[in-house]
């Protein structure tokens, strides 16, 4: 690369020469449990009374010269995550690791240098640049603003980002105004790639553009990656064109990562069930698979509001999986296969993490109503007893009942009797805060976490009743509070439930 | 709701007492600045050649010799509980919401001011309505047909208006249609006396003010018109079928006028201030010539009278309209 | 029927003879806006039908004159500043009636009741300061001489049809309260309070999550089966062209280039504008290719179409015609199969050739 500059060669040193390859690259960013909360003020005094709670709690690194794609619906925090480890913004907590070099905390001073080496590239084409300067202007920006003098001169490199992005040098005099949506990228990922930066950091670099535009510039970022050596974070909604960049790709769902993998392994054995489900709702342009419903899992309503979200695992809301422990426990993100990570304690296509845990909330029988029964069943389905039984709860919500009524004169009280109607109650409550209303969500809250309390009470038998109780009266406080409490639902209701639930469900098929 | 307007009140008093505070200094210092001495600023409330004990008595009596806040802390307990001046022969009980005394003209600054509300009051409210009415109605007109003959007319008519100078427009006025054809009436009669008259005697000056107004609020209603109509819902509320005078006036209007309001609630509350230009003009004895005298005599207690009214005006209208702009626009939220 | 009449108004007297069977028929329409650059051609002649219960998917990237050909049939064009001197010659047949010579109070009373629309963003689209429910009441108003009461109830209904929870609470809510989704079901309970026959979804679902996007898509199948009404989906996504669509119009530069049934258009697309569409799609259902073809170049200008076919600047086989055609003369739409057309000059055996042999092992 004869363009390989001072610049470039100034901040070399410091590194390792990397590269030998694939999965053990050399990583480029760390990020280590980071969060990014907005405070929200209220009252007289403006006190913070919460927070949203954009990025909570994240890790993954960016290996040297690979793609990372970050997917997610809107509010999930990747444009925020975005934001943060470029630190246009402060993180709230965590650690950000850039080159070996804690970057957390660094001041906008000391962060100057290291702005060469990392650049952002927009989603706006028309907002981000700014309307009253000539191209050659906005491109030679980062020169200016770091005091570097490329070779040749400043305009002479202008001229050759320019070309490299595929804009014709003349355009240097031009306004953005007399550019199209996709030449205007183009300049935006001129800008970026003007100090030779080592990551590169892609908001939904093409969700503004037309589709042969979008391909255009997807391929000019594919071609300056080859050629320039970047790494990219590419932060897109489209998973088809995040698909089509990525190595690795972190799905987010509401500020967590629930799965990071590499690209073959996502696409093909998602593990969460959101992964597998985002991923069965993109369209596809091929009317004959329009008829197979059976590939499609339609999600109710919407993603639960960031201040407030839903306790154990985020996705228990809208899960067709979800039982006990998901709203009690958050699922860490594990290593389930070599390269995927997971959160997920029923995770699709894999064992399950929490077998012994399988009644089914309602809100997941509600919302396996809307999932056909081959993506149930397509996991190692003698394997989980949970997926064998969901179809079966679908289809007789009274199933579930029963078991419990069987097991009743077992044990001697008939509180047991009366802990799925409990439950039932709670999960719709929770529904109604998860599904779609997101200022309700707050207010609905302690009714749901007083409701797993109560739940807590009647089914894990008399002994712990009167802490439940308690816990229950104390409304606000639920949430700390249940968790002691609820730790020991799961075994209760898996006790209790467990071995007949699996018997119905064998009673249900052979009713078939 | 009422938890904002008590917050937005509370904040109101605070800034008040700032902008007191600011006046109070700046009218304190600056003479100082000068070189005047406590001693100079006490002379100009006596007579010509008095003499050392007369200056000593007056420059204790109105506090001169006094630091700066405590003179300021006079003042502000004089709002609150009245004051009263020793003036060596006399003394002087000025009531509960004292502003001060005027020792130029030796009266209370507050019931002067009161009197002249009402003046201050009719010229700003009468100019108001008209300007409201003919501004936003040819805005819209002009917005509905952009770059037609009316629209060029009317902001071509806008300019002129923003452009001609108060006193010239006045002046002018006065002379054609009080002495020239002599249809209006030139000295102020209040409202509860004869309300003709009232209405009689105003008008020229409510033309005058109007039509300065007008033009800026001609020009805001039709860009914002002209921005509105081009909103998505315009087009979703005919796509409905909805008559087109519906679409602008319902759909169209109600968000034009928003931030237009907002303008107005200040505009209104600098206008009752004084409005210091069209009262002399038309020689009308409100507060803006009242601030007049003040500066012309150097008078600092009316000064500050009068800056401390309009700073009130000024706020009460701010909040009036952020409380009008929560109503109008349920996506504002007041907690 | 070529000349431009002015304003939209009277192209004469279509014979009742003329009169089109079909449901919709759409026959050589153009809409053209006069600016001070020069006269911008959106729509320069395009047909089509549909028939109730059928759903057409009209594909473009911006400035093709998909969404201005919705706005043409809605007789939305030449309302606001921009349709004061806008040029429309053509017809539009809706259930027997011509809109383009029709006076505007005509078509006025025809929009919201015979046909409706929905937009892209829901959020814009809403009147920001005025419930939800008054603003599905008042569209149901305008057509049905009822009391705000019963609006109410209907629009309560409505609500409750298109999935919205608690209806009758939500029914009083503003629009920011409502989420993306919702806001666009609240936007199709506006849209078919009145039973339209032909409803027109501009874009949809471009502003949703893919997982509110397949909610909305199902929604829109749902009440189409239950209402039987005619649906025209314009958009730019082939994905969602090939969810809901029957038949398929891809417009180029304010003209139709191709048209036909979707599964056809999808299997064996005649225009090497679809293989470009295609070819830059990147596809989840498929392996992943190592690049993407895209159409190179950039969109054209409305103002200055290119001469003769005006694709040509970017097509790849623009030089296979013989004797300079693509560039002097316009492509006219030939039909290749029943129903399914093509506007282009390349020979069929040429066409099937590339299309089999180069595009589609790449896809």
């Amino acid at each position: 690369m004869s363009e390989t500059k001072k610049t470039d060669e100034a901040a070399i040193p410091q590194q390792t020469p990397a590269s030998e390859g694939s999965a053990d690259r050399e990583v480029l960013l760390r990020v280590e449990g980071l969060t990014k909360h907005f405070p929200i003020k209220k009252g007289i005094l403006q006190r913070q009374v919460g927070a949203v709670k954009a990025v909570d709690g994240i890790d993954f690194e960016v290996r040297k010269g690979e793609t990372l794609g970050v997917v997610g619906e809107s509010g999930c925090g990747k444009s925020t995550m975005g934001r943060v480890i470029t630190r246009l913004q402060d993180p709230t907590g965590g650690k950000i690791t850039f080159e070996g070099q804690d970057i957390t905390r660094l001041s906008t001073g000391q962060m100057r240098p290291l702005r060469r080496d990392i650049q952002m590239i927009f989603q706006d084409p028309y907002g981000s640049l700014n309307p009253r300067h000539t191209i050659g202007s906005i491109v030679s920006a980062p020169f200016r603003l770091q005091g570097v003098e490329p070779e040749g001169g400043v305009k002479k490199e202008v001229q050759r980002l320019l070309s490299l992005v595929g804009l014709s040098p003349e355009h240097y005099n031009r306004y953005p105004h007399e550019f199209s949506g996709g030449q205007r990228q183009r300049i935006g990922i001129a800008r970026a790639l003007a100090l030779k930066p080592k990551l590169v950091v892609a908001d939904e670099p093409v969700s503004a553009l037309d589709v042969s535009i979008q391909a255009q510039v997807v391929n000019l970022m594919d071609d300056l990656q080859q050629e320039l050596g970047l790494t990219y974070v590419i932060i897109a909604h489209d998973l088809s064109v995040v698909r089509h960049v990525s190595d690795r790709i972190a799905v987010m769902y509401l500020g967590k990562i629930v799965e990071l993998a590499d690209r073959t392994s996502l696409y093909e054995a998602p593990m969460h069930p959101y992964t597998k489900a985002l991923m069965s709702a993109v369209p596809v342009p091929d009317p004959k698979r329009r008829g197979q419903k059976n590939e499609r899992i339609l999600l109710r309503g919407d993603v639960p509001s960031p201040i407030a979200p839903p306790s154990g695992c985020r996705f228990h809301t809208r899960c067709w999986k979800a039982t006990e422990i998901c709203r009690t426990t958050e699922p860490q993100l594990v290593e389930l296969r070599p390269g995927q990570r997971v959160a997920c304690h029923h995770p699709e296509n894999f064992a399950d993490q929490a077998p012994q845990d399988t009644v089914l909330l309602s809100a997941a029988k509600k919302a396996s109503e809307l999932v056909p029964d081959a993506a149930l069943s397509d996991g190692p389905a003698e394997k989980e007893p949970v997926a064998e039984k969901a179809p079966a709860a679908e289809k007789k919500p009274v199933a579930e009942k029963e078991p419990v009524a069987g097991k009743a004169p077992a044990t001697e009280d008939t509180a047991s009797e009366e802990a799925p109607e409990a439950a039932g109650s709670e999960a719709s409550t929770s529904e109604a805060a998860g599904s779609e209303d997101a200022p309700e969500a707050t207010a609905s809250e302690p009714a749901e976490a007083a409701a797993t309390a109560e739940a807590v009470s009647e089914a894990a038998d008399t002994a712990p009743a009167p802490e439940a109780a308690e816990a229950a009266a104390a409304a606000e406080p639920a949430e700390e509070k249940t968790g002691p409490g609820a730790k020991s639902t799961p075994k209760a209701t898996g006790k209790t439930t467990g071995k007949p639930a699996a018997g119905s469900g064998a009673e249900e098929s052979s009713d078939e | 709701m009422i938890s904002y307007i008590l917050r937005r009140t509370f904040a109101a008093v605070i800034l008040l007492l700032v902008v007191s505070a600011v006046t109070f200094a700046i009218f304190f210092l600056l003479p100082r600045i000068a070189g005047q001495t406590a001693d100079q600023l006490a002379q100009q409330y006596i007579g010509k050649s008095p003499s050392k004990a007369d200056i000593a008595a007056v420059k204790h009596n109105l506090g001169l010799d006094q630091p700066v806040y405590v003179q300021y802390w006079h003042f502000i307990k004089g709002i609150v509980a009245g004051a009263t001046y020793d003036l060596g022969p006399t003394t002087v009980h000025c009531d509960a919401p004292c502003f001060g005394y005027s020792f130029k003209n030796h009266q209370a600054v507050w019931p002067e001011m009161t009197s002249r509300i009402p003046v201050t009051a009719s010229l700003a409210a009468g100019a108001a309505v008209l300007w409201l009415i003919s501004g936003v109605v040819v805005g819209v007109i002009s917005a509905l047909k952009p770059r037609s003959f009316f629209d060029r007319l009317f902001m071509g008519v806008a300019l002129a208006g923003v452009s001609l100078p108060m006193f010239f427009t006045g002046k002018l006025a006065q002379l054609l249609f009080t002495v020239q054809i002599p249809i209006f009436g030139r000295t102020y009669v209040p409202l509860t006396e004869n309300p003709a008259q009232w209405a009689n005697t105003l008008f020229l000056a409510w033309c005058s003010l109007a039509l300065l107004y007008s033009a800026i609020y001609a020009r805001l209603t039709r860009s914002g018109m002209l921005e509105t109509m081009n909103e998505d819902f315009i087009r979703t509320a005919r796509a409905k079928g909805l008559v087109e005078r519906t679409v602008v006036v319902k759909h169209g209007l109600r968000s034009a006028l928003t931030p237009i309001v907002t303008v107005f609630g200040m505009d209104l509350g600098l206008l009752l201030g004084g409005a210091v230009i069209t009262e002399s003009v038309f020689s009308l004895h409100g507060i803006g010539e009242y601030a007049v005298q003040g500066i012309t005599d150097n008078d600092l207690p009316k000064i500050l009278g009068v800056t401390l009214l309009a700073a009130f005006f000024v706020v009460i209208a701010n909040l009036v309209v952020d409380v009008l702009y929560a109503a109008a626009d349920p996506r504002v939220r007041l907690s | 029927m070529t000349e431009l009449s002015k304003t939209g108004a009277a192209v004469g007297e279509p014979a009742a003879a003329r009169r089109s069977e079909a449901f919709l028929e759409v026959r050589d329409l153009k809409v053209h806006f006069p600016t001070d650059d020069g006269l911008v051609k959106s729509v320069d002649g395009v047909s089509f039908s549909l028939e109730k219960g059928k759903t057409l998917a009209i594909v473009g990237e911006s400035g093709s004159g998909k969404s201005v050909t919705s706005l043409a049939i809605m007789g939305l064009h030449r309302l606001g500043a921009r349709g004061k001197n806008v040029r429309m010659s053509g017809e539009i047949w809706l259930d027997g009636k011509e809109l383009v010579s029709a006076s505007p109070d005509e078509v006025r009373k025809l929009r919201g009741r015979e046909m409706a629309m929905i937009f892209q963003d829901p959020l814009s689209a809403m009147h920001p300061y005025y419930k939800v429910g008054d603003q599905i009441v008042e569209a149901y108003r305008v057509h049905h001489d009822v009391s705000k009461k019963v609006a109410r109830a209907r629009a309560i209904e409505m609500l409750d049809r298109v999935g919205i929870p608690e209806p009758a609470k939500r029914v009083d809510g503003y629009p920011h309260e409502f989420s993306g989704g919702m806001r666009q079901r609240a936007m199709i309970a506006m849209a078919l309070v009145n039973n339209p026959e032909l409803l027109i979804a501009d874009e949809p679902t471009t502003a949703l999550d893919v997982t509110v996007q397949a909610q909305i898509l199902d929604l829109i199948r749902d009440l189409q089966k239950e209402f039987g009404s005619a649906v025209i989906m314009i958009t730019h996504d082939l994905g969602v062209v090939a969810e809901i669509a029957d038949e398929v119009l891809v417009m180029y530069g304010g003209r139709c280039v191709e048209r036909g049934p979707a599964g056809e258009v999808f299997e064996q697309p005649q225009h090497p504008y679809t293989w470009g569409l295609l070819g830059s799609m990147p596809r989840i259902d498929r392996e992943t290719s190592e690049r993407l073809i895209p159409v190179k170049g950039q969109p054209p200008s409305l103002i200055n179409v290119p001469s003769g076919c005006a694709f040509h600047p970017r097509c790849p086989y623009a030089d296979i015609p013989k004797g300079n055609v693509t560039r002097t003369v316009r492509p006219e739409l030939e039909q290749v199969s029943t129903g399914h057309w093509s506007a282009c000059h390349l020979p069929t055996e040429d066409r099937q050739r590339i299309w089999t042999e180069e595009i589609a092992p790449k896809l």
